[in-house]
């Protein structure tokens, strides 16, 4: 299936800003985090179609992903 | 410490005495402004006539050595919302007024006659003096020409001819370390109060003064370090604000659907990517300007920047997430030199930043440019720097704009603008900005971190479920940290991190010499918002004016096609603690 991942602020060092690869069925936030190299830890915000999503969260055909470390402002 | 009044309507002209606290003892910041204005302004004055009074105090913890300390409070009754106000900046004024031993220095009266005048603060006293040399200067030729007589080692205090006109968008500027005028109390119209005690500057020179020196000094410097630790270690205010500063929250409110697009139409924008943190950064480095720039001394967040323009000079800071939403996809521009050119004439004319772009934004709506117009948006804002007829309605803000060109979507509570997140995204952020005692405003209580940065506890933002209690506590501590003279982003980690925020009780408590515990900064959060919400009701706010506008219950938008949920007895449960 194919999915979108974006990434955000530190997590573009060394990778990508957006992406569209295929994915096995079922993948979820944390396969794909860590075939980026993403620690938990590192992991902040996840958005999956603008919703809040949790790392065991199983993607779909057509999903776009956004990936942020932990940020803030205001 | 003492406090200073200076009467304006004094026979024979301004009078300036000096007193004790008394009452007031122990309060800085916020808590000093709102219990004053609480306590001396009629509710029901004007807010341009003798009755109002401006108070402008440092924080409780400012002109001490302690860290992030350098926010200072002004507070009145606003002439934009009617409400009573604190509009918090940073900038140096805070820690050099501090230094000279003022806990509030107050305006008060109303001079006869026309004369402008300037207000000199230094060991030696207060001295007010007419300089009708200074009229309808905007802030960067007035602090230019200040410099000149009272030199680099100084802060300074400004209103451009925004507040000259009294304006109700006009805000107060403040000079950062390198004596830009670009840390303003932006809301609420604290500059047309000041405009109307015809007060033009404020001069503080703490020269010959010391830091304020702690009772317990080994433990202040203990908490201090610990407190600096934690501030360093958090992602947040240790790694994503110095990188990128506020704008980074660009993606990340327009990935969750909350950025509010072409006057609340949209929570996502086509051209976010152009406007956000990352791209501002990498342009301003390229540009040798900087990512990474403190407000003021002893900040170690340095959530700002130097934003230069094509040619490499200087245009303005680097603007703020709200006011490159305000100026940018709010009004459907993507081009960050637009909005760096409007940031900079924002502060030079003295207007708040974010009231100005929502403005712009309804006057799009209203037909008088389209979205999108980048030099009809810069030629608006000249309307209001040249004081023309259209450029004092548009400078008078959102609510009056909308009403005089017959817009029905005006986001705006208690006549103030709203900020850069969407109440129907944001659930939260919709009951502080419905709830709190100044009118929409995001940092009164600011819901957007739980809601949609996870920080501090996890609140699903397009549920009701949480949000009251959630604004209620975050409006309650953030009373509390506005008094304290510190940051308030300080929050992102006292929130996650226990010993951050114990190393900040500590500051607090080895610098006045007693124990402090979280129920104490409860507790004082709760007796500055009780003040603010009884001048309001005295002023004759009820309920009712605790709502969002309609269009908010009524119009559904994308991306997630869903309007304000929260009930009108939920948001009356706020302040029930």
């Amino acid at each position: 299936m194919k999915i979108t991942v974006k990434l955000f602020a530190s997590f573009r060092t060394g990778r990508f800003e957006v992406e569209t690869s295929d994915y096995p069925p079922g993948t979820t936030v944390a396969e794909i985090a860590e075939r980026l190299q993403l620690t938990t830890a590192e992991l902040g915000i996840m958005l999956c179609n603008h919703r809040h999503v949790k790392l065991d969260y199983e993607l779909v055909e057509g999903d776009v992903l956004a990936l942020f470390p932990l940020l803030g402002g205001g | 410490m003492k406090i200073a009044r200076i009467d304006f309507g004094a026979a024979g002209g301004p009078q300036v005495t000096y007193g004790p606290l008394g009452e007031y003892a122990g309060l800085g910041g916020r808590a000093m402004t709102s219990l004053m204005v609480a306590t001396e302004v009629h509710p029901l004055a004007h807010a341009l006539g003798a009755e109002n009074k401006l108070v402008i105090a440092p924080g409780m913890l400012s002109g001490t050595t302690g860290s992030m300390s350098g926010r200072l409070s002004v507070g009145c009754k606003s002439p934009l919302t009617g409400t009573i106000k604190e509009s918090n900046a940073g900038g140096q004024a805070a820690q050099v007024l501090a230094r000279l031993g003022y806990a509030a220095v107050v305006l008060e009266g109303k001079p006869l006659g026309n004369d402008l005048y300037k207000i000199v603060i230094n060991k030696d006293g207060i001295q007010v003096i007419v300089d009708n040399s200074l009229k309808l200067l905007d802030n960067y030729p007035l602090v230019a020409k200040l410099r000149t007589e009272y030199g680099d080692k100084v802060a300074y205090m400004t209103i451009g001819s925004a507040g000259e006109r009294m304006l109700l968008a006009a805000s107060i500027a403040c000079t950062d370390p390198e004596l830009r005028p670009t840390r303003h109390c932006g809301r609420g119209g604290v500059g047309a109060v000041m405009g109307s005690k015809h007060v033009k500057a404020i001069i503080i020179d703490d020269a010959g003064a010391k830091m304020r020196p702690p009772k317990d000094p080994d433990a202040f410097r203990d908490a201090n370090r610990k407190f600096v630790e934690g501030l360093r270690k958090h992602p947040v205010t240790g790694e994503g604000l110095p990188a990128y500063g506020t704008n980074v929250l660009t993606n990340i409110l327009n990935e969750a659907g909350g950025y509010p697009t072409k006057n609340f139409k949209s929570g996502t924008y086509e051209g976010s990517s152009k406007l956000s943190g990352e791209a501002q950064a990498e342009l301003e480095i390229k540009r040798g300007g900087k990512a990474t720039h403190g407000c003021h001394r002893g900040c170690v967040i340095q959530c700002s920047g130097i934003y230069n323009d094509k040619d490499g000079n200087y245009l303005t800071k680097q603007p703020e997430y709200e006011t490159t939403w305000a100026h940018g996809g709010n009004c459907g521009i993507d081009d960050l030199d637009t909005v760096a050119m409007l940031d900079y004439m924002d502060d030079n004319i003295g207007v708040d930043t974010m009231e100005m772009g929502v403005t712009i934004g309804v006057a799009m709506d209203a037909g008088l440019i389209e979205f999108g117009d980048k030099e009809g948006a810069i030629r608006l804002v000249e309307e209001v720097g040249k004081g023309t007829p259209l450029g004092r309605v548009l400078g008078c803000g959102a609510t009056v704009t909308g009403k005089v060109f017959a817009v029905e979507r005006v986001p705006a509570v208690k006549d103030q603008a709203m900020a850069a997140y969407d109440p129907r995204a944001v659930q939260g952020i919709g009951v502080t900005y419905a709830t709190t005692t100044q009118g929409a405003d995001h940092t009164a209580g600011y819901a957007v971190a739980t809601n949609i940065l996870k920080v501090g506890g996890d609140v699903d933002p397009l549920k009701t479920a949480g949000q009251i209690e959630l604004s209620r506590n975050l409006q309650i501590a953030t009373a509390a940290i506005d008094s304290t003279g510190m940051c308030l982003f300080i929050a992102f980690a006292i929130m996650d991190q226990p010993e951050t925020f114990q190393a900040l009780l500590d500051m607090l408590g080895s610098f006045y010499g007693i124990t402090m515990t979280g129920d104490d900064v409860v507790a004082l959060g709760k007796k500055v918002l009780s003040a603010e919400r009884d001048f309001n009701t005295r002023a004759g706010f009820t309920k009712h004016h605790d709502r969002l506008p309609r269009f908010f219950y009524n119009e559904a938008i994308a991306p997630h096609n869903q309007t304000f949920l929260m009930k009108d007895e939920e948001l009356d449960d706020v302040f029930n603690w």
